[in-house]
């Protein structure tokens, strides 16, 4: 499982605009690489990245492969109500990282 | 006494304002040497001073894993002999490279936690440049980060630190640069569009943003020799400590800042 590290901050006011930054390790290998022998090393990306707040969609990412290894993402939103983020990553290979974090509004 | 109370009033920002440049160049010493932060963009350093955005922090987090990890045939863990790493490992990679009594040679910290594995945990010694033995590297280095570099009062280590002095003033490669011709004649200045650092190996193994990983200082060393097309020596080389011996008491006093972010 890939290392992932979150960051929401611990309070927010209701209405405030609130920053989430995440990062993930994933070798975002490209596909363009080549092995030296003709071949390529097969390319394996993180293809989509969606935050959901409460089972609602509150932000989505394609990612392509000139995105850097171990892609750092940073997103406003506006803090209504609290809840359960939950934060998850799909690559190439299917593998999905969920991860999770509490939004506390007051 | 109006002036006093004007001279006063001036006082109190101009002290806010070296706090808040205190904080902000964390590696920086009063006699002119600066850590290679100093010369980043403010994005690199901001992805450097937070934890949750510094990708090296992955590799810390990767290297807390494995110290705790039981390995090889004595089934040991890092964590069974040097319990805490917070407390035991504090300071300890401010003072690398150190002499090693059983090799009778310096060694780096890399080589330190090779030398464990092979004798206290009877494990394969890890590849250089491997992912585990950089994130152990990284983690332990993270304990000593925001002390100062203290290389050890060893006399041992005097004629290697001089080999190591001896190879950064010697001219090599085609191109006949020394270390010494960039990074003390030209440090500040420009190698194409990137600003040559005073080569203060501060924050070890970094996460340079060129590499997209990790990487430690042996493998910057050896970028360097490539950049000026000498034959760059094999990993584990003995003059790759010895020059880091000499960089270590060059940078003696400067902050360490593992795991650092470069460009």
């Amino acid at each position: 499982m890939a290392r992932v590290l979150i960051n929401v901050p611990p309070k927010a006011k209701r209405g405030e605009v609130i920053e989430i930054k995440t990062l993930i390790s994933h070798p975002m290998e490209t596909g363009y690489r080549p092995k030296g022998d003709g071949t390529f090393f097969p390319r394996d990306i993180i293809q989509t990245f969606v935050c959901t707040l409460d089972g609602e969609e509150i932000f989505r990412a394609d990612l392509h492969p000139a995105i850097a290894a171990n892609p750092f993402i940073a997103f406003t939103t506006v803090a209504r109500e609290s809840g359960l983020l939950v934060f998850s990553w799909t690559d190439d290979r299917g593998e999905v990282q969920t991860e999770q974090a509490k939004l506390v509004v007051e | 006494m109006i002036r006093l109370v004007a001279a006063q009033r001036l006082l109190v920002p101009a002290a806010m304002m070296c706090l808040a440049a205190a904080s902000a160049v964390m590696a920086q010493t009063i006699d002119g040497r600066r850590s290679g932060f100093d010369f980043m963009s403010r994005d690199s350093q901001q992805l450097q001073r937070d934890d949750t955005a510094n990708p090296g922090m992955l590799a810390v987090l990767d290297g807390e894993g494995l110290w705790n990890a039981k390995a090889g045939r004595a089934n040991r863990s890092c964590a069974d002999c040097h319990q805490d790493a917070s407390t035991s490992m504090k300071g300890v990679a401010a003072r690398y490279p150190a002499f090693s009594a059983a090799l009778n040679r310096p060694i780096d910290l890399q080589g330190r936690i090779n030398a464990c594995r092979e004798t206290q945990q009877q494990a394969t010694p890890l590849p250089w440049e491997s992912k585990e033995l950089l994130a152990l590297s990284a983690y332990v280095g993270n304990q000593s980060r925001g002390m100062p570099i203290a290389p050890p009062d060893d006399a041992r280590l005097a004629p290697f630190r001089q080999r190591g002095e001896a190879l950064y003033t010697r001219r090599v490669g085609q191109l006949n640069f020394s270390c010494a011709n960039c990074h003390d004649d030209n440090a500040g200045g420009k190698l194409a569009s990137a600003v040559i650092p005073q080569a203060h190996p501060t924050g070890y193994p970094i996460y340079r943003l060129e590499w997209q990983g990790i990487g430690s200082l042996q493998r910057r060393l050896r970028g360097c020799f490539i950049g000026v097309r000498a034959e760059p020596y094999a990993y584990g080389a003995q003059e790759y400590v010895e020059l880091e011996l000499f960089l270590m008491s060059r940078a003696k006093g400067m902050t360490i800042e593992t795991p650092a972010v470069r460009p």
